[in-house]
């Protein structure tokens, strides 16, 4: 358990490092979440060590977000007087954006013959 | 016996209340959500951080005493991204058959996120500052800030958009997918961590862990494309 969270912990600060090392455009732990999986396919063992802890970091990501969301509430004269035109952006978009992604997914998926099989 | 007062004034101050605070809204928000049959606009996110608000509104907190207890929780962000791996791996065979269509998908959703929330913005008379604001708020939310110092935003306005993105996201999923007969989980999930990151992604995890494996891996690469092609689309509405 310790050793797993030192692993995961370890390549996130390796992320981080090369992040700012490198100036790259990317988070430390997006890049620490390639190394990670990096190393699962090199060492397959690795994954079943850290595949249950990750689980269950991830099993309640929601919980992650509520102090940030809880500052959006307190700054919400960040919005200003603009605050109904950028919700309308915001919410129009957002569902534009989703239909669009999801189409073009399932669109390419029928046409190279994968989409199927694994829907549900 | 201490005074009432005097144990408020001491646990205000220190980690411990908010800390325990965060923790119960979310249960609270979790079980709103179980209770009203696992309806998505009973987002625990948002029962949890609209009780919290609450909270803090009546006891005259301020913001940053409520975080000195709540950045415990806010830390693991970093390592639950990394863990993203695990699920990714898991699901490699699922990725690597789909290779193409996550490339349309990921092109698609990022640039319509961005040039639609510009054009709407814009159609409603926002300008400047507050337009570049907008438009990296499909990504999460560290990309998404450096995005808008690059293009002249503002950074806390592009903070809170981010957030009220991934919120509007995980609540409308559910219902626009079934209402688009759109029942692949690597499409859902794919698309809901490109239109809204990490809230986007937890709510996918919520549901159905492929369409989770897929949102962790759209919510990286839209962080990647979103950086390029910001400043193009900007341009063209400037």
């Amino acid at each position: 358990m310790i050793l797993n969270i030192a692993l995961i912990l370890g390549f996130q600060l390796t992320g981080e490092v090369l992040a700012r090392a490198l100036a790259l455009p990317v988070p430390g732990p997006v890049i620490g979440m390639a190394l990670l999986l990096t190393g699962f396919l090199i060492r397959p063992k690795l994954a079943e060590r850290v595949l249950p802890t990750s689980q269950g970091l991830l099993k309640h990501l929601s919980l992650l977000f509520v102090p940030a969301g809880v500052g959006v509430i307190s700054h919400a004269e960040a919005l200003g007087q603009s605050g109904p035109a950028l919700l309308a952006a915001l919410v129009g978009s957002t569902v534009l954006a989703l239909a669009a992604g999801a189409l073009t997914f399932v669109g390419l998926a029928r046409l190279t013959g994968n989409g199927g099989k694994d829907s549900a | 016996m201490t005074e009432f007062p005097e144990i408020w004034s001491y646990l205000r101050e220190g980690p411990l209340l908010w800390l325990t605070a965060t923790l119960v809204a979310y249960l609270l928000g979790d079980a709103a959500y179980r209770a009203s049959g696992q309806n998505p606009v009973v987002n625990p996110v948002l029962v949890a951080m609209l009780v919290l608000a609450g909270v803090l509104w009546a006891t005259a907190t301020p913001y940053a005493t409520y975080f000195e207890g709540a950045q415990f929780v806010h830390f693991m962000l970093g390592p639950a991204t990394v863990a993203l791996a695990g699920p990714l791996y898991a699901n490699l065979h699922h990725v690597r058959r789909a290779l193409l269509p996550m490339a349309g998908a990921l092109i698609v959703g990022s640039v319509t996120a961005v040039a639609s929330a510009l054009w709407i913005a814009s159609a409603l008379g926002i300008e400047g500052a507050t337009l570049a604001s907008i438009a990296p708020k499909s990504t999460t939310a560290p990309v998404a800030i450096g995005i808008a110092e690059q293009l002249g935003g503002l950074p806390t306005l592009t903070a809170a958009l981010v957030i009220l993105t991934g919120i509007i996201g995980a609540v409308v999923v559910t219902p626009l997918m079934n209402a688009l007969r759109i029942t692949d989980w690597r499409a859902r999930g794919f698309a809901v961590g490109t239109a809204a990151h990490g809230i986007g992604t937890a709510r996918a995890f919520q549901v159905n862990e492929t369409a989770g494996a897929f949102a962790g891996i759209g919510m990286g690469l839209n962080a990647l494309l979103t950086a390029l092609i910001a400043p193009y689309v900007l341009g063209l509405f400037q």
